[in-house]
């Protein structure tokens, strides 16, 4: 190795070399973890039930969130292209929906479906202006039965479990 | 009758592997030569099991033994057979006897072609492989054993998740990356045994590489194939979204990569010895993290199976693993002998450090932005998810850096190098970025950081080329033909130089065509009626009209298009609803268009009752095939540099032999 016959500087420098990499390695570090923490900070997506969103209020207002629930019987308004209202529910709350998407094919009332969003204030009430609509392919997840209450374990595994939700 | 015999010969390899890591262990500490004899034995025996407890896995599909409990939980006799074949990795039991089988190839591999070489660290690698080979039988034994007896066995059976059975990609795409993820055990046990002995000689340097750059490989082409198992079947257009499994196979290829980086460093300067060992070492970690991700249940997607006894296990092993692995840091990393040391800020080895200094970045990144949810959903029991603009607002500037280095490192010359010089290496390149930019505007491209992907890749590319062809033009210079010149400079001594190489420029590719495929994508809703024809980007789509198919374990609607420009077809895409006989729900099947310049996709999202309506989204992306075609042209790369280049000894054509010349800088272009 040729490294180690060239003379090199004294261990004092040396010392003082590594003590300056340390220094400013701890400085990146730090530096790259405020940025990662702001970053991750700024673009959570909350996985709520109508009651969760409900219960948020204001917070729900420009966060990002994923809901999940059951579209509403009766409640669907095709209002020509790929504009669709309806209202999702949870059995204790429910929550208005208005989606710019095409709703997929299997999308019906009393159907588990998953929105991404955010609240927006239409007018004195809030509706959830969503820009992805999913209907879960989760074998498992099973719609309650009419008049069974729906089971909040179960629906936060969809909202978990839904595919093909893309951010952009 | 299956099921037992099966349950016996995991049983067997469970003992077999734990008596050779015992054994192995035992060895290292006494150097007896008689123990790492019966280390090995055991190694082969525990292969012997477990390949042959496979083997009943598969016969018990293909004959459809219910009485099987894995067979009854994803058997069906209504599938096709390559998807019965499939569903032994198709959940979660099968997957894990799956990983069993591919750690049993490996450590076969390993241990024979070490076989009385590198005596000082075999036996402990040896105990390393066995251990976790132990760990898995464990969890096929107990926890995950897919060889229960089912006393009353149903006549059919369910058959595997319908998603899986949706694309041809999904019977290659998992065992690619098990092949990946298993693989990097090898290198862990070569890396934990050279802490052991507290030495990282240089002759155990090429094992550590050659175990490594395999699973890369492996893994490289697997992450390739889950992006484009998205893009032809999720349907929404693209191939990333930073879902928590995509991440989960990411994270580990990070790290190997920048140890496969740092490995060259160690050979040529005898320096960072103990930080490749750590980046191995986080290797494996990481891919354990990523099997508990993903064969726990606690992220639930397509990948993750939802029964999870198995994951506080592995989080166990993990855990046990991470424990064994700090604590023979913490002792033994000093011990490790340092023999040279950095010369200065321009040299190529301070390039190397940046770039693995960029790769421990990504891997934070994206190990953040995936573990953070977990960890908020353990202590607070809330619900959330990161964002994919974390992830993209952070890995973009890194991964431009990195395209960056990858430019600047190899044109600076090793050790020392004066201001001439370093101007001499990095000025000429500058004309390749400004090619490329002029290209992309050319093309389109506009938002900045494509723009600078294009600089950085364009002065990337003119380096690799000019790097990849020193042999050859060295021999040039000296008289050879071009042919005997490319024969032997590239083909026969500089492989691993020109392998190298060649990965680099796929990665150049790779790179630029994620940038533009990603910034000028187009998408468009469209609503046809029958016979109708739209505009989108510049193509004609008419929608033919509805055809239904009945195949034996679904039912397929089908809305056919047409795609004409400058009105003549160019193809005719048939995206599907394939309804599984096993599900509820339909599930979408896109169909793909791909030229060399831009893809078509067309993924439906209704057909009206009557067959008379469909709404469709289109998708027009730029330059995705590249990124697929490119990742193969990677692994192939990789692969040439993996076979081991030829000793001048061995001189076995007569052109080599009559060849007087033997270019003295040879040695060192070939672990450039």
């Amino acid at each position: 190795m040729t490294a180690m016959t060239e003379p090199t500087a004294s261990d004092a420098m040396r010392k003082k070399t590594r003590l300056f990499m340390i220094g400013a390695f701890a400085v990146a570090a730090i530096a790259f973890g405020v940025i990662a923490a702001s970053g991750i900070n700024e673009n959570l997506v909350y996985y709520w039930t109508p009651s969760d969103l409900a219960a948020n209020g204001e917070k729900a207002y420009g966060a990002t969130i994923r809901l999940g629930g059951m579209v509403a019987p009766g409640s669907i308004r095709k209002n020509g292209g790929s504009n669709v209202e309806f209202i999702v529910h949870d059995g204790n709350a429910r929550i208005p929906v208005k989606t710019s998407t095409v709703p997929p094919q299997m999308f019906r009332e009393n159907i588990g479906v998953v929105v991404e969003g955010t609240m927006v204030r239409n007018g004195g009430s809030g509706v959830f202006q969503s820009n992805r609509l999913m209907v879960s392919h989760n074998n498992e997840y099973k719609a309650p039965d009419k008049g069974h209450p729906v089971d909040q374990k179960q629906l936060r595994k969809m909202i978990e479990s839904t595919e093909g939700i893309e951010g952009n | 009758m299956l099921a037992p015999l099966g349950r016996i010969l995991i049983l067997a390899s469970l003992f077999a592997a734990a008596a050779g890591a015992f054994i192995g262990f035992y060895a290292g500490r006494t150097r007896s030569a008689e123990g790492l004899k019966w280390a090995r034995r055991f190694a082969y025996g525990y292969a012997a099991a477990i390949v042959a407890a496979t083997l009943v896995m598969v016969y018990a599909l293909l004959v459809h033994d219910f009485s099987v409990s894995y067979v009854a939980h994803v058997g069906s006799t209504q599938v096709p057979t390559w998807v019965t074949v499939v569903s032994l990795w198709s959940s979660l039991e099968g997957s894990i006897l799956f990983w069993g089988l591919v750690l049993g190839a490996y450590i076969t591999i390993a241990t024979f072609f070490t076989r009385g070489k590198y005596e000082e660290y075999q036996p402990d690698a040896i105990g390393v492989w066995l251990a976790c080979a132990a760990f898995f039988s464990f969890l096929i034994a107990g926890p995950a054993n897919p060889f229960h007896t089912v006393l009353s066995p149903p006549l059919d059976g369910p058959g595997p998740n319908p998603l899986l059975q949706n694309h041809v990609l999904m019977a290659i795409h998992p065992p690619f990356l098990y092949l990946g993820y298993v693989g990097m055990t090898i290198p862990f046990g070569f890396a934990c045994a050279a802490l052991i002995k507290g030495r990282l000689g240089h002759n155990v340097l090429k094992p550590i590489r050659e175990s490594l750059m395999l699973p890369w490989i492996f893994q490289s082409v697997a992450i390739m194939l889950g992006g484009w198992w998205a893009y032809e079947v999720l349907g929404w257009g693209g191939y990333w979204a930073w879902d928590p499994v995509e991440n989960a196979s990411l994270l580990p290829w990070l790290t190997a990569t920048a140890a496969l980086h740092s490995i060259m460093v160690v050979e040529r300067r005898g320096i960072l010895k103990g930080w490749t060992i750590t980046l191995i070492q986080a290797t494996f970690l990481l891919v354990i993290l990523g099997t508990f991700m993903t064969r726990s249940g606690v992220f639930n997607s397509v990948h993750s199976f939802t029964q999870s006894a198995i994951g506080p296990t592995i989080l166990g092993f993990l855990a046990a693993a991470l424990l064994f692995t700090i604590g023979l840091l913490a002792f033994r990393i000093d011990k490790l002998e340092v023999e040279g040391r950095m010369e200065g800020a321009a040299s190529r080895e301070a390039m190397f450090l940046v770039n693995n200094l960029i790769f421990v970045l990504l891997t934070f990144t994206v190990l953040i932005g995936t573990v953070f949810p977990l960890i908020v959903e353990a202590v607070k029991g809330k619900q959330m998810s990161v964002g994919r603009p974390y992830f993209d607002s952070m890995t973009v500037p890194l991964g431009a850096l990195l395209l960056f280095i990858l430019g600047v490192g190899p044109a600076l010359p090793w050790g020392r190098a004066n201001a001439a010089q370093i101007k001499k290496a990095l000025l000429p390149p500058l004309i390749g970025a400004i090619v490329f930019v002029a290209a992309g505007y050319a093309f389109g491209a506009r938002t900045p950081w494509t723009l600078l992907t294009l600089a950085f890749g364009g002065y990337a590319a003119q380096v690799t080329l000019g790097q990849m062809f020193i042999p050859m033009l060295q021999r040039m210079k000296n008289g050879d033909s071009f042919g005997t010149a490319f024969v032997d400079g590239q083909l026969r001594r500089g492989r691993r130089r020109f392998g190298s190489y060649i990965v680099h420029a796929s990665v150049v590719i790779v790179v630029i065509a994620i940038a533009i495929s990603s910034s000028m994508r187009q998408q468009m809703e469209l609503h046809f009626a029958k016979g109708q024809t739209l505009q989108a980007g510049g193509y004609d789509l008419t929608f033919v009209g509805v055809e239904e198919r009945t195949e034996p374990h679904r039912l397929s609607t089908i809305g056919i298009f047409t795609i004409a420009k400058n009105g003549k077809q160019v193809a005719r895409l048939e995206p599907r609803m394939n309804q599984y006989q096993m599900m509820r729900e339909p599930i979408g099947s896109p169909d793909v268009h791909s030229t060399a310049l831009r893809d078509v996709y067309i993924s439906l999202s209704n057909i009206d009752a009557a067959n008379e309506t469909a709404s469709i989204t289109v998708f027009i992306s730029p330059f995705i095939v590249w990124i697929w075609l490119a990742v193969i042209a990677l692994a192939l790369g990789a692969l040439f540099a993996l076979i081991p280049p030829r000793r001048p000894a061995v001189i076995l054509s007569p052109s080599a032999a009559t060849s007087k010349d033997p270019v003295p800088n040879d040695a060192a272009a070939e672990t450039a």
